[in-house]
């Protein structure tokens, strides 16, 4: 019963948009995981490349956290608009 | 002896590569500083440009206003009972009318900011926000100039009565916010810049010492490796200029109880400085950039037909995507400190008394963890967008290679 309860107030109210915004913290949970690997194991070979490694790291971060950061605005702008 | 000696040579020779060293420092920061007030005045207006934008049409009728007051005032109502997280979170992340720093409207204490109103054909209003007065949530006040009765309701924003259209360039609270961050950094550069020719050759002291090792990052870390020895130096005057502008802005935001600036959370202070970088990387972009965008080399004709226009759209998009990073992360920083303090009265009101006491241990120590992991980011957006702007440069001013 809680749990349908839960289900209608997701459908009936602003809940798919939260549910949104939980999906794109997923999608960019996965992609700064495995910039942050593929950085850690890169540097633990070379670490005389660590400060290069690290801009990239935090670029590559970056653009991946843009496009979820898409999905959040488009969140908002469904609550607030 | 030898040794003392010795290391009297080193002593002279490593005061001599240090004072070249400050010397060109001293040039670079010199014209940085002339640059600086430029840039700033430019980014300022394309602001209030933006800001000027936003045209209000006072079309809306009494009667509409009538129902809105009375749905207002049922949520107002509820507010009593029932806290709303979100009538709680966004007007501390939109822009407003007064640096507020603490109560709520009727008994807190907030600061007035001026209020600029341009009507068509009558002249500008000049009066402070503090004239603004009423019952309820709408608010009503009078220009001093052209007798125009403005009305400001929570939902509408500011209106006029009779109906004229009227431009509103209003000095807002992240107007005043960027005022206050640009006058600190001309008086901080200047003072910087200064201090490099009142003392030759001699290690940095004070307030230089805080600021060098950030011109140098953004200098030998972002502009040099990216553009390029040569170029660097035409770019990083803008570099610079954004860098500083971001990381004050952000910093600013973050002090609590002056009102929580959300300057660089503004969509229309990132559209400008997007807009910058783009103008920027446009006019600078040499044939092989164009070449590569219109005409990319090595590339089978037909796939041209597709890969052209992604790259033109791309070149929209990079502009946009800067602009959306910036405004979303710094603006959801915000948000999450917020929610923490909206969940202290959520658990207090649904769940009892001593839930939302725990809760709010819970979340002050997460707030704390928050507002530093806040500070890093602060640091870091200013960071990527300074090397993000400096990437698109560099694309801008390539040289062919193939």
């Amino acid at each position: 019963m809680e749990l349908l309860t839960i289900l209608f107030e997701i459908t009936t109210g602003h809940g798919l948009a939260a549910l949104g915004a939980g999906v794109a913290a997923i999608g960019a949970g996965i992609g700064v995981g495995l910039i942050g690997k593929a950085a850690l194991e890169s540097m633990a070979r070379q670490p005389e490349s660590s400060d290069d490694l690290r801009a990239n790291m935090i670029l590559a971060a970056a653009l991946v956290e843009g496009v979820a950061l898409f999905g959040i605005i488009i969140c908002l702008l469904v609550v607030l608009g | 002896m030898k040794e003392k000696l010795d290391s009297a040579i080193f002593y002279t020779l490593n005061i001599r590569t240090f004072a070249s060293f400050f010397e060109q420092i001293y040039s670079m920061i010199t014209e940085f500083a002339k640059r600086f007030a430029i840039s700033t005045l430019i980014i300022l207006g394309g602001v209030n440009l933006v800001a000027a934008q936003t045209e209000s049409h006072g079309e809306v009728d009494d009667h509409t206003h009538d129902t809105l007051d009375a749905g207002h005032n049922s949520l107002d109502d509820g507010e009593h009972g029932d806290f709303v997280a979100k009538d709680f979170i966004i007007p501390h992340i939109a822009d407003a009318n007064e640096i507020h720093f603490f109560g709520d409207h009727h008994n807190g204490f907030s600061l007035p900011l001026p209020m600029i109103f341009y009507v068509e054909g009558k002249g500008f209003d000049l009066f402070m926000s503090s004239e603004f007065h009423g019952s309820h949530a709408t608010l009503t006040a009078t220009g001093p100039n052209t007798g125009t009765v403005y009305v400001k309701h929570p939902d509408t924003g500011i209106t006029s009565k009779g109906g004229e259209s009227f431009y509103d360039i209003s000095i807002t609270k992240s107007v005043f916010g960027m005022m206050f961050i640009m006058t600190l950094l001309v008086i901080m550069l200047r003072s910087m810049a200064k201090s490099y020719s009142k003392r030759p050759g001699q290690a940095p002291k004070g307030l230089t010492n805080v600021l060098e090792p950030l011109v140098l990052f953004v200098r030998n870390d972002i502009a040099v490796p990216i553009i390029g020895k040569h170029k660097a130096d035409k770019f990083l005057p803008f570099l610079l200029t954004t860098f500083f502008f971001i990381v004050a802005s952000n910093l600013l935001g973050l002090i609590p109880f002056i009102g929580g600036f959300n300057i660089t959370g503004t969509i229309g202070v990132t559209v400008v400085l997007a807009f910058a970088v783009f103008f920027i990387s446009t006019v600078n972009g040499n044939r092989t950039y164009w070449g590569h965008l219109f005409w990319p080399p090595g590339v089978p004709n037909l796939v041209k037909l597709l890969v052209v226009p992604i790259e033109v759209f791309g070149m929209f998009l990079k502009p946009t995507v800067l602009m959306i990073r910036l405004t979303a992360n710094m603006t959801a920083g915000h948000i999450i400190i917020l929610s923490f303090v909206s969940l202290v009265f959520i658990f207090n009101q649904n769940y009892g008394e001593v839930a939302g006491y725990g809760m709010g241990v819970f979340s002050t120590l997460f707030m704390i963890f928050m507002y530093f992991l806040e500070l890093l980011v602060a640091f870091l957006q200013a960071y990527v967008f300074t090397l993000l702007a400096a990437i698109y440069f560099a694309d801008a001013t390539q040289e062919a290679h193939h």
